[in-house]
């Protein structure tokens, strides 16, 4: 088995002001094998094995989901942005098609 | 201190500080010396998809503005594997009036449904980045589609270097 886990999420360390963009940083260690190779030696397909939808909570809201396919890169970076509106954690939980699931949060600073 | 450290934290360090940073070559070497670009190659035979069908499938149907949204990215990657792929959409993000969501495509990829991203107002900003596999040269295409049904898109070719690191 692939290393696999260990989700980290990044926040702004400074307090921001009401209103501010925050940048999150993830980065976890998946595969993110598509199903469509096949193993060199056995001829034999490697099984799918992929995050399938990335969720960033903050502030009782869901505020970014996204849906993946395999073709996203393995142990998967992925950045976006929400804006500030007081302080708290962002949850973010990442799903794969095997259903296994990781969670990880970042504490946004509002002054 | 720590703080201005912080604001100027690049990805590099940031994935640096994560351990997981290194050379396209090293990178390429992590993911087991499999070569990527195999992966067309290997992939079962499926008859081309029509990604403009998928793309109505997918986003919806109309007539997208080829407008407003940006994608970042070198006209040739070095590793197929690995496609750094920063995406904008210069629109605003109220209450009533935002992008609600973004769509990549990569046309000659076996599956050329990347990803989807839902935003909400509270995003304040529809900007995502990620990295991507490209199986070989292809168009891509980053789709987005206001809260009112609005499509706006970006289309670019990218060359992916053959060989390289992992060939």
């Amino acid at each position: 088995m692939a290393d696999i886990g260990e989700p980290k999420v990044r926040a702004p360390e400074k307090p921001l002001k009401k209103g501010e963009l925050a940048l999150i940083k993830t980065l976890i260690k998946h595969p993110m094998e598509s199903g469509l190779r096949k193993d060199k030696n056995s001829g034999e397909t490697i099984p799918a094995h992929f995050i399938e939808t990335i969720t960033a909570e903050y502030g009782g809201a869901t505020v970014m989901k996204a849906t993946w396919t395999g073709a996203v890169s393995k142990n998967p970076f992925f950045s976006f942005y929400l804006k500030a509106d007081k302080s708290g954690p962002v949850n973010v939980t990442w799903k794969d098609n095997k259903g296994q699931e990781w969670k990880e949060k970042a504490e946004i600073k509002v002054e | 201190m720590g703080m201005q450290q912080e604001n100027t934290l690049t990805r590099r360090k940031f994935l640096g500080a994560l351990g997981v940073t290194g050379a396209a070559c090293v990178a390429a070497g992590y993911l087991g010396g499999i070569p990527h670009l195999a992966e067309a190659a290997d992939a079962p035979a499926e008859a081309p998809a029509n990604v403009d069908e998928l793309i109505a499938k997918e986003v919806g149907p109309g007539k997208v503005a080829l407008e407003k949204v940006k994608i970042d990215t070198p006209a040739k990657a070095e590793n197929g594997a690995l496609v750094r792929f920063p995406i904008s959409v210069d629109h605003p993000m109220e209450a009533d009036n935002y992008i609600a969501m973004l769509a990549i495509f990569v046309d000659a990829n076996p599956k050329p449904l990347v990803g989807r991203f839902e935003f909400t107002p509270a995003s304040g900003k529809a900007e995502v980045e990620l990295r991507i596999k490209m199986a070989k040269a292809s168009q891509v295409r980053a789709i987005a589609k206001s809260n009112k049904g609005a499509l706006y898109g970006a289309v670019m070719t990218i060359e992916v270097a053959e060989g390289g690191c992992a060939g």
